[in-house]
């Protein structure tokens, strides 16, 4: 029988196979090709090593970046919060003593580790790619096998380069169709959620498959695996084609000459043959598919943008009915309230879901020519010092400042807001990231998930808003955003 | 890692469902660079509430977190794991794990036990209704019991063995070192190497 893409992945990479068979196999040790490394989940793991006297196997296998604490203002000073700067020059300090490749703040490289790696070319199709953080998922849209791990796997990675795994379910995700304008792939993803469940894909790995995938940008199936994580799935993963191997042609990292054909040769057996079988199948129709928001406190808590937010009676599982009560009453909302007349007073635009050059396009897009709501504050964070560059050598720096938005340096930001970039109690964010979690983006702050263009159109309109809501009289630019 | 059999400690029933990592444990408490000292980090928001159940005694001497459905999801972070531990918890229990949680829980000594949603209400109502009562955990015999109920739980097999055992996990795999090593002659020239760098340092 054929194989899936997650199965020939796996199988490429297994070190030792686990004795047993079933539900009672041992895990296979598999070999893990890149591991990305950042300030936060990596200091412990880093003294671990130092503690058993133990080196780093594979340094070339290996990459630092500064992300999660780093401000997005004034980047030349000194960090100004003491323990975000400690962390910082510990990740500095254990960098140069085990001899790690760093991209510091300032740096031309530096930026969000999910950002950075596949910009360098370093993520590839049908590697192993692991990251103390969960959004590492984001690197399965190259046909990598990438996920997630915790503070005693890395330091296991740093100390072995391997990784004992079980076997994973496989899940696909088959989405058909076309989108229509202003619908994107963060709209895919949070119906997904909304689908299945924050626990829907937990055990599986899935694999994003069909005609509205593959017309995809890259950018765009990245913002996709990005989210597999919320739909507690280990890993997500898009099969390669020529749109990855034209992303990757010329990138840093990527091969060259013969290796180039060696790799493009390997590549194109990374899908699922046709005879394989997933354990579960999801359709989802792209044709019908309209611009999504989140209304509660889970990412799973996603409704349409024209529909109204839903009451708790709504939920037939107790479980369910009580966790939308509460998300309720954190987020002030009632039920039946149109989504579109909720008001916001922050958007932010960023994070390793939406921060690609492609994202600050369509945004840019969207407000060009056009007022900022003036009650609206907008954050703009390039998900790296690359792409800020990027923008700036194509104006859209100005587009967003002239539209009253603020432009930062590079980060995760306001994601988790580890660093000064919070939410105030009861602050409401429209936001292009990936977790509506209570308190994740500030203290009492209050998270409804969007695109960049709803993002964009939000911060015209101060309204939770779809691009279609703007006049018809630039509407003209939606072409070309579909994806 | 401390071996882990049978663990007998106060219940704390905790009625919601998708306990994510950021109410564990919230970001900013992820800037130290220590792997102790947590415990006044977990659940810290709902613990600013008075009639959060971990403020109330008997509760807050508890050492068996009983969750809804889908606890630990969200991020990585293994600090979740610590911070529970650092509070006193030996073992959580719930219906669905975050898989990363749990993976996380295995390497520390957590145990996450998987019981049955039916058995999780059966359990929360002893607890409610008399607080205090002692919940044992048995990872050799996979049971779990609370007042007159008595349950079975499930965990993976090797994460069991491993618990039992207080095994370390890098001492075990670097047994197969030379495994990884032959491993690593395979490898195409095509795979990438970070080093070295192809960029510009700046």
């Amino acid at each position: 029988m054929g194989k899936t893409l997650a199965e020939k992945v796996w199988d490429a990479h297994v070190v030792r196979k686990g004795e047993g068979e079933g539900a009672n196999a041992q895990p296979d040790l598999l070999f893990i090709d890149l591991h990305l490394v950042h300030e936060v989940t990596s200091p412990q793991a880093f003294e671990g090593l130092r503690l058993a006297g133990r080196k780093l196997r594979r340094v070339d296998l290996t990459i630092a970046t500064e992300d999660h604490n780093t401000p997005t203002l004034d980047i030349d000073k000194p960090i100004a919060d003491l323990t975000s700067r400690t962390q910082i020059e510990t990740l500095r300090a254990n960098c140069r003593e085990f001899g790690v490749r760093l991209h510091s703040l300032g740096d031309k490289e530096q930026g969000i580790v999910h950002v950075v790696g596949p910009q360098l070319g370093l993520t590839q199709p049908g590697m192993t790619v692991v990251c103390g953080d969960s959004h590492t998922s984001t690197h399965g849209a190259f046909g990598a096998l990438a996920m997630g791990i915790g503070t005693s796997e890395v330091e296991h990675v740093m100390a072995t380069q391997t990784l004992s795994l079980k076997p994973f379910k496989t899940m696909a995700i088959n989405v058909e169709g076309t989108l229509r304008p202003g619908v994107t792939a963060k709209d895919i993803i949070l119906a997904v959620i909304a689908k299945i469940g924050t626990g829907g894909g937990q055990g599986y790995v899935l694999e994003y498959r069909g005609s509205a995938i593959r017309a995809l940008s890259m950018d765009a199936r990245m913002t996709i695996c990005n989210m597999s994580i919320e739909a507690g799935a280990r890993a997500g993963m898009v099969a390669p084609d020529q749109t990855t191997y034209d992303y990757m042609q010329g990138r840093p990292h990527a091969p060259e000459g013969a290796d180039w054909d060696a790799a493009v040769e390997y590549w194109n057996t990374l899908h699922t043959d046709e005879d394989a079988t997933f354990d579960v199948e999801v359709d989802l129709d792209a044709d019908t598919l309209e611009p999504f928001v989140t209304w509660g406190t889970n990412p799973g808590q996603g409704v349409s943008l024209s529909a109204k937010v839903p009451s708790p009676e709504d939920f037939g599982d107790e479980n369910a009915k009580a966790a939308a009560e509460r998300a309720l009453s954190y987020m002030g909302l009632e039920a039946g309230t149109p989504m579109k007349d909720i008001r916001v007073d922050t958007v932010f635009l960023g994070s390793c879901t939406n921060s690609r050059i492609e994202d600050l396009r369509a945004a840019a897009d969207i407000i060009r020519g056009r007022e900022k709501d003036p009650k609206v504050r907008m954050l703009v964070v390039p998900g790296s010092a690359r792409v800020r560059l990027e923008a700036e050598a194509e104006g859209l720096d100005k587009v967003f400042k002239e539209f009253g938005a603020e432009w930062r340096f590079a980060g995760c930001s306001m994601c988790l807001g580890m660093n000064p970039d919070q939410l105030e109690p009861g602050e409401r964010c429209a936001s292009t990231s990936n977790r509506n979690f209570e308190g994740r983006q500030g203290k009492g702050g209050r998270t409804h998930l969007v695109s960049p263009v709803v993002a964009a159109a939000t911060a015209v309109r101060g309204t939770l808003s779809s691009p279609s809501d703007l006049e018809s009289a630039s509407t003209g630019t939606l072409t070309g955003i579909a994806v | 890692m401390e071996a882990f059999t049978t663990h007998t400690g106060i219940g704390v029933p905790l009625r919601q469902s998708n306990v994510d990592t950021d109410q564990i444990i919230p970001a900013v408490y992820l800037k130290r660079i220590t792997r102790t000292g947590f415990e006044d980090a977990l659940f810290a928001a709902w613990r600013k509430d008075e009639s959060f159940i971990l403020n109330q005694a008997p509760f807050n001497a508890g050492s068996v977190l009983v969750a809804g459905p889908d606890f630990g999801t969200g991020s990585s972070r293994e600090h979740a794991v610590w911070a529970l531990k650092d509070y006193g918890f030996k073992a959580v229990l719930s219906s669905r794990f975050a898989d990363i949680f749990r993976g996380n829980s295995g390497k520390q000594g957590l145990l996450a036990a998987q019981v049955a949603q039916d058995d999780i209400e059966l359990i929360w109502k002893v607890l409610e209704n008399a607080p205090g009562t002692e919940v044992k955990v048995d990872l050799v015999s996979k049971t779990v019991e609370c007042g007159n109920v008595v349950a079975t739980f499930d965990i993976d097999d090797y994460t069991r063995w491993r618990l039992l055992e207080g095994l370390d996990d890098i001492g075990l795999t670097l047994q197969h070192e030379e495994d990884i090593t032959a491993y690593e002659a395979t490898r195409p020239s095509f795979k990438p190497k970070t080093i070295p760098a192809k960029v510009e340092a700046s």
